[in-house]
């Protein structure tokens, strides 16, 4: 119950009036860039990095926590609304939340994604508090060989579960890798693909390369397709919850909960999966199925709560082992390593009381952002009309603001830009960016493990598979290679093929049955 | 996703990707010839990661092409302002580009009141924004505002250029 114990020590630290102002500063921030269009949390810490350099460590991580909760209740929120979902996490809420709006019940599926959300992010955030010192205690007893193979289990991971594609999602992690690779070698001191250039013997700046694929890509790709009619906000009506409401919507909340927050515990990325599961799950459960599709309210409780408690989950890796799943974990990790914070399972130990004071700010956060979504739904809408042009002009100026203030060099504009084109060219063809920024930001650490490794073995091989731990993870990852391939054979041998599948290559059984589900939905 | 069909002999333009890839790879590979042992023992030499990396995108490019070649296109990403029913805008995307090379170009010597203010009119202008007067003034006050918060706020000096002394 340490961990109990431990989280009490954090809210105390937490409740401080200047603590509560940035941590509503975060969630405020949060929501705002959750229903803006073409914003995602990932983008917004991106962007807010420059604050590092003068905010107190406490309080930085304090208003990025807000703001990785407040983004998905905003998110939900826009999905409702508009039926576009920015993230593929919202993807399934969008579609029977849209539904609910049309046919007048907007309120009461914004009252359930956020109320469910609320309950979710509370239990998970109590499950992290409760399973992270356990996982360090493991952790802080793992060798080189055995963090070597959990990154590459999460190179992989990260990779053959994003996206449809998996040639498209390692081909995104080895650009990541190879952008690692620029600078100075560690062991022999030699400069790698620096290609003569001054500045890049130092490597690229990660904050440079975030902001590029996620800032300047992004608003780059947006500008080109730009949807150039107004959008059509379906207006919020009816009544927020009933007592039927309420009663459909508690089991899924507790069911989305119970599914999302392994699978972001687990290092393998992405609330996609576990909001598709828990939307057919709950089709499967529901007892008025034939509602699914025109706007069934636990369509859009059990996919919400699992979105928000696959997020807090996904801080288990994060903080115990320093291993980013997500767009926005990838970022968080940045705004550690500013302040010369690694993540890790000397995290807890060393900066306890860091660690504390974030879990229990997320708790806060969780209960403000409760209190500002429900009674402002309306108001939060009216963002979604904010003139596209100001919107990602504005985008564009924080970006190069925030690369340039890096170094003060106007050489990272030029690679902002250069990346930036390199993000928008990902977009086009369908390469997932987490890859690249995690290849990025664990290569290098990989590296050093490895080279760790194989010194203690004198440069034998076998030095990084000496471990029962590392053993045991290069078998999951085999099957996590592997598994897809004959899952898709059994599949193909039972059912004669079916209708159009998506245009990508192995799908895996998942991708499958998600195009059904959209076909359906929709 | 699946509404999304893709038109046959569109695909030339995903070979440019495998080619990316590949080039890179090659570059990896050729760099780490470049580097010098120095005492490595065994597997692991100066040469062994940027090799490794490198013949990995190769055979990323190869299996990218092959999967090309079978008919597998990326998948373009979507949003909620993004409208994939036509094609790309390029002239928007230039003239945003051209704005960002601007600012990038002349922040050291105009400062960053001047050219921030010109990237954003010139962005915005690229958006579609055609109410000259009110965005001139919200780009020379963000512009200004911007340059004041960093230098108060955050205490990060970005460049004045030509209005050094008058700030």
């Amino acid at each position: 119950m340490d961990g109990l114990n431990a989280l009490l020590d954090g809210m105390s630290a937490a409740l401080t009036p200047m603590n509560l102002l940035y941590a509503f500063f975060g969630v405020l921030l949060g929501t705002a860039i959750g229903v803006l269009p073409g914003i995602g949390p990932a983008m917004a810490i991106a962007l807010l990095l420059p604050l590092t350099y003068t905010l107190p460590v406490e309080q930085a991580i304090i208003m990025f926590a807000g703001l990785y909760y407040g983004g998905m209740y905003g998110g939900s929120t826009t999905s409702i609304l508009l039926n576009t979902p920015g993230e593929s996490a919202s993807v399934m809420t969008a579609i029977e939340g849209n539904k609910m709006a049309k046919a007048g019940r907007g309120a009461a599926a914004l009252s359930t994604a956020a109320i469910g959300s609320f309950v979710a992010g509370t239990i998970a955030t109590f499950c992290l508090a409760l399973l992270a010192p356990q996982v360090v205690k493991v952790a802080i007893q793992l060798g080189d060989p055995d963090y070597l193979a959990v990154m590459l289990f999460a190179f992989v991971a990260v990779t053959t579960v994003l996206g449809s594609s998996k040639i498209r999602g390692f081909a995104s992690l080895g650009l990541g890798v190879w952008i690692g690779l620029i600078g100075i070698d560690p062991t022999s001191g030699q400069q790698r693909l620096t290609f003569g250039i001054d500045q890049l013997s130092d490597g690229i700046d990660v904050v440079v390369v975030a902001v590029a694929v996620f800032a300047m890509g992004e608003a780059l790709w947006i500008a080109a397709h730009l949807r150039r009619a107004p959008a059509r906000i379906t207006p919020i009506k009816g009544r927020w919850m009933t007592r039927e409401d309420l009663s459909r919507s508690w089991k899924p909340w507790l069911r989305g909960t119970v599914i999302g927050f392994p699978f972001g515990a687990i290092p393998a990325g992405g609330a996609e999966i576990p909001t598709f599961l828990s939307y057919i799950s709950e089709r499967k459960l529901s007892k008025k199925p034939e509602e699914f599709g025109h706007g069934a309210i636990e369509g859009v409780a059990g996919p919400e709560a699992t979105n928000n408690a696959s997020a807090a989950g996904s801080l288990v890796p994060l903080l115990t082992l320093g291993i980013p799943t997500t767009a926005t974990a990838a970022v968080m990790i940045l705004a550690f390593q500013t302040y010369g914070i690694q993540p890790g399972p000397r995290l807890f130990q060393d900066q306890g009381p860091l660690v504390w004071t974030l879990i229990a700010s997320l708790l806060i956060g969780n209960a403000m952002l409760l209190l500002l979504n429900l009674p402002m739904a309306g108001l939060w809408a009216k963002l979604l009309l904010i003139p596209r042009p100001y919107l990602y002009a504005g985008i564009l100026m924080f970006a190069s603001l925030g690369a340039y203030a890096a170094n003060g060099s106007p050489f990272d504009l030029w690679l902002l830009l250069f990346i930036g084109g390199l993000g928008f060219a990902m977009r086009r063809f369908g390469l997932p960016v987490v890859p690249l920024i995690v290849g990025l930001i664990l290569a290098p650490r990989a590296e050093v493990f490895m080279r760790r490794a194989l010194q203690i073995s004198d440069g034998h091989l076998s030095g990084l598979v000496n471990t029962t731990f590392s053993k045991v993870v290069y078998v999951l990852i085999a099957l996590l290679i592997v598994a897809p391939f004959i899952w898709s054979r059994v599949r193909g041998r039972r059912t004669p093929p079916e209708g159009p599948v998506g245009p990508s290559s192995p799908t895996t059984g998942a991708d499958d049955a998600r195009v059904h589900a959209n076909t359906e939905g929709a | 996703m699946s509404d999304q069909v893709q038109k046959r002999g569109e695909g030339r333009s995903e070979y440019g990707v495998s080619l990316l890839l590949l080039a890179l790879g090659i570059v990896a590979i050729v760099d780490a010839l470049g580097l010098i042992e120095r005492g490595a023992r065994g597997f692991m030499t100066a040469r062994t990661v940027p090799m490794f990396v490198g013949g990995l995108l190769i055979l990323c490019a190869v299996l990218l092409a092959v999967d090309i070649a079978r008919g597998g296109r990326g998948e373009q990403e979507e949003g909620e302002d993004v409208d994939l029913s036509g094609g790309a805008d390029w002239r928007t995307v230039a003239l945003l580009a051209a704005a960002f090379a601007f600012n990038a170009a002349f922040i050291d010597r105009l400062g960053w009141p001047i050219t921030g203010a010109v990237m954003f009119f010139g962005s915005a202008y690229a958006l579609g924004n055609r109410h000259y007067v009110r965005l001139a003034v919200i780009s020379v006050a963000l512009s200004l505002v911007t340059w004041y918060g960093f230098f108060l706020g955050l205490g990060v000096k970005l460049p004045a250029g030509l209005l050094d002394g008058i700030l």
